[in-house]
C-alpha cells in the first residue's frame, strides 16, 4: 500500500518491540520530538543487556551510571507508554494505521499500587538461580531485575513461588503494606494501534553446552562473559569483588576465551561477533584492576579493535595490565585438583600451552534474541540463515525492511556494540520522524483543503 | 537383520579378537554381520588434496563390493570407517570424481551405499535397550573409561553421529551392559595416532594423559572402538613406568570384549593373548571372567 491509498489520516504514533538501548534510544528520539510511543518489553524492567553490564569500553564508564539516567527519563516520558513484561502478540494492518495486540503477562503484583518497597522480596523465602546475574547470583520467586528496576516493580515467578507449587507461604502477601499481591491476577491483552514499528530485540549469547571441549556446565567455574560482567559489578552478585562460582575464593590465574563460536563456519557460527576482542580486554583489565597479583590470559585468533580508541584500548590491557595474549584456541577445559585446567596451543610459539587456571571466562558468539523469529514471523520480515533480521538494502537502508513503516535498531540485525547500536537506533528513530513528519504536512493540506 | 561387513585389515590381524567378539555379539543379536566376499585394503588415510583422486580408488572399490550386496555397509575399524565414509561422501558429492574414478576402476559405483560404524547401528538399528534385554552376566560394579579417539568424530559434518566433543555412545553402550561409565575429560583427546612411528616420546606423553586421567577418574578399564588407540594406549604402557614412576598398567579393551561377556558368550577367541596388559585378572577379580 502507498501513501496516496490510506484514507484514514496515518497514526503519528510507534511501537517499539525491545526495550534494551536500542528501543530506548529509539523511543526517547521519538518521544523528545513530541510523538507518542508504545514501548514493549518481554522482561519485568527495561534496560536489556546493557543492565547488566559492569563499566563500557573504551572509556571504562560505570554502565549502570550512565544508563540509569536513560531508563529513568523512559519510565517517566509522558509520551512514552511503557508496556512491560508484555509480548507483541499479533500485528495486522499496514503503514500509517498497524493494529497492535500486546499480551501482558500476569505479574500477580498489582503494580497501579505497589510502591516498590522492596519488602516482598525480602520475605520471599524461595531462593532460584537468577537468569540477570547468569547463574553466578540469586534472586527470590517474587522479585525485579535489579534494584534499579525501571518499573520498579516486582513480579512473582509461578514455577519457582511456593504458594503456586504447594498452596502454602502467601509471605509476600502478609507483609505487603499496601495490599499488592495479587494471585488471581491473569495475563491482560491489549490492543494498541500505531503507524509504524520498530523492531530492537537484541541478540543472546550462543549455547555453550554445544561446545563440550570447554566444560560449561559441567565446571562450576567456567562461566561466561555476561556472567563475569556481572562479578565485576558493583551492584552484582558480589558487589563487585571477583569471586569464582565454585568456592568463593579470588581467583589467581584466569583464562579469557575469545569466539567461543564465534568464527568457526564448521561447527558453531561462521561470523566474527565483533564486541568480544573488547569487551575481553575490558574484563581482564578490570580484572587486574581488582586482584593487583592475579595474572588474566587471553586466547585469540585475531585481535579486532576497529573502533575509536578501540586499539589503544587493547594496548593499554598488554602493556600496562600485562595481560597475556596468546594467539591460538583452546582444545579443552576441564576439572582436576580444584583447578580448571585448560589445554590450548600458542601458534606463534608453536608449542602447546596449559595453564591451571582459577576461573576461565568465555565470549560466547552473539546470536539472535530467543523469540526473535516469532516476532519476525508476525511482522512478515525476512532473517539471514542465522536468524539475524535483514536491512532492505545492505548500503543505504540498514534500518528499513521490505515492509513499509517496520524499521530495525540495534542487535536485532546482528553482533554490534554499544554506540553503533545507538546510532542506529537514532538513524531508525530519525526514519519513523520523518514519516511523521511528512505526514503531518499532508494532513495539514487536507485541513486547509476542508475549511477553503 | 544382516548387513555385509567390512572388517578390514587390523580387525584381520592383529585386532582379531575385536572382530570374533564383535561378530559373535551382532549374531546373538540378531543383527548378523555378513562380510564381504572380497574387500582389500582401504587405504588408510583420507587424502586432503582434492586432486588426489588415485587414493580414493581403494575405499571406491570396497564400496563397490558393499554395492553388491546391498545398500549398507557396517564398518569396526574407525580408521576405515573415516576413510570409506568420506570417500562415499566425496563421491555423492561431487558427479566429476564419481565418473572419474568408475573410468578408472573400470566398474560403476553408483553412490547409494550407506556406511556405518557397528557401534552407531548398535545404538539406532538393534537398540541399547535391546542390548540391554539381551545381557546375561551384566557387568555390575565394573568401572569403565569410555574412549572414542578422534576418528569416528573428526570432521564432525563429514563421519559423526555423535557429539564430537562429549560423545555418549560408548558410554550408553556401558551402561546398558550394567557397567558404570566414569565422568573423564579426555574421551576424545588424541592417543597420538601414527606419530608412534615418528616420534615415540609425544606418543607416549599424550597417551600417558589419557591413561592417567581415566585411573584418577576410578577407572578400572578403558575401552574403545579404535584398533590405533587401542594399539597406542595398551603398548605404551610397557615402557610407562620409566618415565613416569609408580605407574599402574590399566587394561585397554574393545566395546565388543565386553559386549560378548555380558552377553554371555563363549569368549575363548575374543584375543585376550593379544593385549600387552591382560584384561583377565583384573575381570576375574571382579567375577566377569572365568
Amino acid at each position: 500500500m502507498t501513501l496516496d491509498e490510506i484514507v484514514v489520516p496515518p497514526i503519528q504514533r510507534v511501537l517499539i518491540i525491545g526495550a534494551g538501548i536500542a528501543g530506548m534510544q529509539a523511543a526517547l528520539d521519538i518521544a523528545n520530538a513530541g510523538y507518542e510511543v508504545v514501548l514493549v518489553e518481554r522482561e519485568p524492567s527495561i534496560g536489556g543487556r546493557m543492565a547488566q553490564l559492569s563499566e563500557t569500553f573504551p572509556t571504562l564508564d560505570c554502565a549502570q551510571c550512565i544508563l540509569t539516567p536513560r531508563t529513568v527519563e523512559v519510565g517517566h516520558h509522558e509520551n512514552i507508554r511503557l508496556r512491560t513484561y508484555s509480548e507483541v502478540e499479533a500485528v495486522e494492518g499496514d503503514l500509517g494505521d498497524f493494529r497492535v495486540r500486546i499480551r501482558r503477562h500476569a505479574a500477580y503484583v498489582n503494580w497501579d499500587i505497589c510502591t516498590g518497597c522492596g519488602l516482598c522480596q525480602e520475605k520471599c523465602p524461595k531462593r532460584v538461580v537468577s537468569d540477570f546475574e547468569r547463574g553466578v547470583g540469586k534472586r527470590k520467586a517474587i522479585y525485579t531485575l535489579s534494584p534499579q528496576a525501571v518499573p520498579n516493580k516486582p513480579v512473582i515467578d509461578r514455577q519457582s513461588c511456593i504458594y503456586f507449587e504447594r498452596g502454602k507461604c502467601r509471605a509476600c502477601e502478609k507483609f505487603c503494606p499496601v495490599g499488592a499481591i495479587d494471585f488471581e491476577q491473569e495475563d491482560a491483552v491489549v490492543e494498541e494501534r500505531v503507524g509504524a514499528i520498530v523492531v530492537a530485540t537484541g541478540y543472546d549469547l550462543y549455547p555453550l553446552s554445544l561446545m563440550g571441549e570447554y566444560g560449561y556446565g559441567e565446571v562450576p567455574d567456567v562461566i561466561d562473559g555476561l556472567a563475569f560482567e556481572r562479578l565485576l559489578s558493583a551492584s552484582g552478585p558480589t558487589a563487585g569483588q571477583v569471586r569464582r562460582p565454585s568456592d568463593g575464593k579470588e581467583p589467581k590465574e584466569v583464562v579469557f576465551i575469545q569466539c567461543a563460536g564465534s568464527r568457526d563456519p564448521e561447527l558453531h557460527m561462521p561470523y566474527c561477533s565483533k564486541i568480544c576482542c573488547m569487551y575481553t580486554a575490558k574484563h581482564a583489565m578490570l580484572y587486574k584492576h581488582k586482584v593487583h597479583d592475579g595474572q588474566a590470559y587471553v586466547f585469540y585468533i585475531d585481535i579486532r579493535s576497529a573502533g575509536k580508541r578501540y586499539e589503544e584500548f587493547v594496548q593499554r590491557a598488554m602493556e600496562e595490565e600485562h595481560v597475556l595474549y596468546v594467539r591460538g584456541k583452546v582444545s579443552r577445559v576441564f576439572r582436576e585438583n580444584g583447578k580448571v585446567m585448560v589445554w590450548g596451543t600458542d601458534t606463534l610459539s608453536g608449542r602447546n600451552v596449559e595453564v591451571a587456571a582459577d576461573l576461565v571466562v568465555l565470549a560466547p558468539a552473539m546470536v539472535p534474541k530467543a523469540g526473535a523469529g516469532a516476532v519476525a514471523e508476525l511482522l512478515g520480515l525476512p532473517t539471514d540463515e542465522h536468524g539475524w533480521f535483514t536491512a532492505a538494502e545492505a548500503n543505504f537502508q540498514p534500518v528499513e525492511t521490505g515492509r513499509p513503516g517496520v524499521f530495525l535498531a540495534g542487535a536485532a540485525v546482528g553482533p554490534m556494540d554499544i554506540p553503533e547500536t545507538v546510532a542506529q537506533a537514532s538513524g531508525a528513530a530519525a526514519k519513523v520522524l520523518s514519516l511523521f513528519a511528512r505526514w503531518s504536512s499532508e494532513v495539514t493540506v487536507t485541513s486547509q483543503v476542508t475549511v477553503t | 537383520m544382516k548387513t555385509s561387513y567390512f572388517p578390514g585389515c587390523t580387525l584381520n590381524t592383529t585386532a582379531k579378537g575385536f572382530d570374533n567378539a564383535l561378530r559373535a555379539s551382532f549374531a546373538a543379536l540378531g543383527a548378523e554381520l555378513v562380510e564381504l566376499p572380497e574387500w582389500n585394503c582401504c587405504g588408510a588415510t583420507f587424502p586432503l588434496l582434492v586432486d588426489n583422486m588415485l587414493d580414493l580408488a581403494a575405499p571406491t572399490r570396497v564400496l563397490l563390493a558393499a554395492q553388491e550386496q546391498g545398500d549398507r555397509l557396517a564398518i569396526a575399524c574407525t580408521m576405515c570407517y573415516n576413510v570409506i565414509r568420506r570417500t562415499n561422501n566425496r563421491l555423492r558429492a561431487d558427479a566429476d570424481a564419481l565418473e572419474k574414478l568408475n573410468y578408472f576402476i573400470e566398474d560403476e559405483y553408483r553412490g547409494g551405499v550407506e556406511v556405518l560404524d557397528v557401534l552407531q547401528i548398535l545404538r539406532d538399528d538393534v537398540g541399547f535397550d535391546a542390548v540391554k534385554a539381551a545381557v546375561k552376566k551384566p557387568l555390575t560394579g565394573l568401572k569403565v573409561a569410555a574412549y572414542y579417539g578422534c576418528m569416528v568424530l573428526r570432521p564432525p559434518a563429514e563421519v559423526a553421529y555423535d557429539d564430537p566433543e562429549n560423545p555418549r555412545a560408548l558410554d550408553d553402550l556401558l551402561v546398558a551392559l550394567g557397567a558404570e561409565p566414569v565422568e573423564w575429560p579426555h574421551k576424545a583427546e588424541c592417543c597420538g595416532a601414527y606419530l608412534a612411528v615418528k616420534s615415540q616420546e609425544a606418543t607416549a606423553e599424550m597417551s600417558y594423559r589419557i591413561l592417567s586421567s581415566a585411573q584418577r577418574a576410578g577407572a578400572q578399564a578403558i575401552v574403545t572402538n579404535c584398533p590405533l588407540c587401542q594399539f597406542n594406549l595398551d603398548k605404551q604402557q610397557l615402557d610407562m613406568g620409566h618415565q613416569h614412576g609408580g605407574y599402574n598398567p590399566i587394561p585397554v579393551l574393545y566395546f565388543s570384549q565386553l559386549l560378548g561377556i555380558a552377553l554371555g558368550l563363549d569368549t575363548t577367541d575374543f584375543g585376550w593373548e593379544r593385549h600387552y596388559v591382560d584384561a583377565r585378572p583384573m575381570l576375574r577379580e571382579r567375577g566377569h571372567f572365568a
